[in-house]
């Protein structure tokens, strides 16, 4: 205790801090660098929150007063026409072309990039490794302008084999028949989509796969695991929740990529029930193509659009955080 | 199924680095083998060569021969899994699979090497349990993750993941350095039940611990830093630390230095 070493001639006690300033003092927010940190940080925090408020606000706003003039069904109507009066227009077939082309995207890019992971982290020579990473990273860095020009020029023509093989053997299942049009369809866009997305979920899936303990690995390792049998023991139950996340913010780009599918599909509202006919439409991809020439109703019922893409962004989010919670205890972090 | 360890002429390196030079030496089986020697002197090293995982490192390498019973492990057309089958061993600090259940940490060496019953495995759990006294504090619990056990349960844990598959030899390498004096004890206590099946081979910094578990003692020296670490003496624990033939062991023990 300080009495203890107090003299007669130390200083009469200082004032009682009033309550306020007790309660900053155990915040430990006294010191000026503290309070003006404290103070960024906190404004930081309010400042993002009230964007997103505003961004919400706008969005509702807008987005109702087009609801209220449109004469069908917002959500089940096939229809894309804010001209007529009165005025027809529904998100059916831009919520089943989103939908439709990123879930293919993830069939298509979780596997290879988990794989492509894998490889970097656990078979590829150190050699190897590095540049392959690099060109990976080169691939995120190309803007998605120059995806979509390469899709329209160079996949569309260069699918038509595939879509014969898929229509031959698998055409009778009604989703891969195909009559010979050019595939600007779903399938080539969900293709597309699978190249832009690749490199996020394969660079965040090898962080994650690196950051697997040494020690669960050998562990699998003396008990005699093979190399497959060690990723599958300890590093993919590891990285588990790492490639749940790393296949959401894929799909955020996904789902929301704009330029490169109105690029290369041949949109239309109607829903192909083959995923090789070309038509369809995404959320972005409408909103790109038809807000230039919009009138103010139109572009309110496209804002209208964009906020139904927000609402599946963020149930698709709430979904892989709850797919993520459900399996906390037995996540790496408490070992 | 314990099994006599047989070394002769054993090298090991880290690249271009020797860590351990021209160790050999004999392990009878059903008995306690314990390494001591100041850090670096490669006892880890070594003790990671008799069930290949030191190549597991990269850049690391072995010449020499280590017999089990008359196998050589680095034989030619050996396979390093399958002698980690045979060999099992316990680590520093207690890894348990974070991703697994308890019963299914005990499994998961069985999971490997074939197809059990349902019923055959939740026996071999039990019995695994049972045989690293952990049965008592688990079983109402084997559905719960390993990870949630203290440090000293988790060791045994690890043990219990080690004996379930069987092994012929026993590795542990520093087993409780990472734990408390009880959970020490409770390990200690363990090694001197398992020696009746296994061969068991212990790398430990605390000689008494050396002292109290072993049968026979070895002790590992280097000349100097970035010296090959080399085997200096190995023999009966009791000779070893009443009456050693080595000066350097003699000292170390003493406490002289390292």
């Amino acid at each position: 205790m300080d009495t203890s070493i107090q003299t007669t001639d130390a200083p009469p006690p200082p004032p009682q801090p009033s309550p306020v300033e007790q309660k900053r003092a155990a915040r430990g927010a006294t010191r000026p660098g503290d309070r003006i940190f404290l103070g960024l940080s906190r404004g930081s925090g309010i400042l993002l929150l009230v964007i997103m408020a505003a961004i919400a606000a706008f969005l509702t706003y807008r987005a109702s007063i087009a609801i209220g003039k449109d004469d069908a069904n917002f959500l089940t109507t096939f229809e894309w026409n804010t001209g007529l009066v009165p005025p027809e227009f529904g998100i059916a077939v831009l919520a089943f072309g989103t939908i439709v082309s990123s879930v293919i995207a993830m069939v298509i890019a979780v596997p290879v990039a988990v794989a492509i992971a894998l490889f970097l982290t656990h078979y590829a020579p150190r050699r190897l490794a590095g540049p392959i990473a690099y060109v990976i990273d080169l691939l995120a860095a190309v803007p998605s302008i120059v995806y979509g020009l390469w899709g329209a020029m160079i996949l569309v023509p260069h699918l038509n084999g595939l879509n014969g093989w898929l229509d031959e053997y698998l055409g009778w299942t009604g989703i891969f028949s195909w009559d010979g049009l050019a595939p600007r369809s779903m399938l080539t866009v969900g293709i597309l989509l699978a190249i832009m997305i690749l490199p996020i979920i394969t660079n965040v899936s090898r962080e994650v796969f690196r950051q697997v303990p040494r020690m669960h690995e050998e562990a699998a390792l003396a008990l005699g695991a093979t190399r497959w049998e060690v990723i599958r023991m300890a590093v993919l139950p590891f990285g588990r929740s790492g490639v749940i996340s790393a296949s959401m913010l894929g799909l955020g780009r996904a789902l929301g990529e704009t330029m490169a599918v109105a690029t290369v599909l041949s949109p239309s509202f109607t829903i192909q029930t083959s995923l090789l006919d070309p038509g369809g439409g995404t959320f972005a991809q409408n909103i790109a193509s038809k807000f230039g020439e919009a009138d103010e109703l139109g572009r309110d019922a496209l804002i209208a659009s964009g906020l139904v893409l927000f609402v599946i962004t963020l149930l698709v989010n709430g979904a892989a955080r709850a797919i993520i919670a459900r399996r906390k205890e037995y996540s790496g972090a408490n070992a | 199924m314990a099994k006599r360890i047989d070394v002769s002429g054993l090298t090991a390196y880290y690249g271009s680095h020797k860590a351990i030079e021209d160790i050999s030496m004999t392990v009878e089986p059903r008995s306690v083998t314990a390494f001591i020697g100041p850090s670096g002197c490669g006892k880890s090293t070594f003790l990671r060569t008799l069930n290949r995982m030191h190549e597991v490192t990269p850049g690391g390498r072995v010449e020499g021969k280590v017999l089990l019973d008359d196998e050589d492990l680095y034989g030619a057309g050996i396979d390093p899994v399958s002698v980690r089958r045979e060999v099992g061993m316990v680590f520093q600090r207690p890894n348990p699979f974070p991703t697994m259940s308890i019963f299914d940490n005990v499994a998961a060496g069985l999971r490997l090497n074939g197809k059990y019953k349902k019923s055959e495995l939740n026996d071999i759990v039990e019995k695994s349990l049972k045989g690293a006294n952990l049965w008592n504090e688990v079983k109402d619990r084997l559905n719960k993750p390993g990870s949630g056990l203290s440090g000293g349960q988790q060791q045994r844990l690890c043990i219990a993941r080690a004996i379930a598959v069987e092994p012929d030899v026993l590795l542990m390498d520093e087993p409780c350095s990472a734990l408390d004096p009880i959970s020490t004890l409770a390990i200690e206590d363990l090694i001197g039940e398992l020696k009746e099946r296994f061969t068991i081979v212990i790398v430990t910094h605390n000689m008494q611990q050396a002292a109290r578990v072993s049968d026979r003692t070895a002790f590992f020296n280097l000349a100097a830093v970035g010296q090959p670490g080399r085997l200096i003496e190995i023999d009966d624990t009791e000779r070893i630390f009443s009456n050693p033939s080595v000066q350097a062991t003699e000292d170390y023990i003493s406490g002289r230095f390292g």
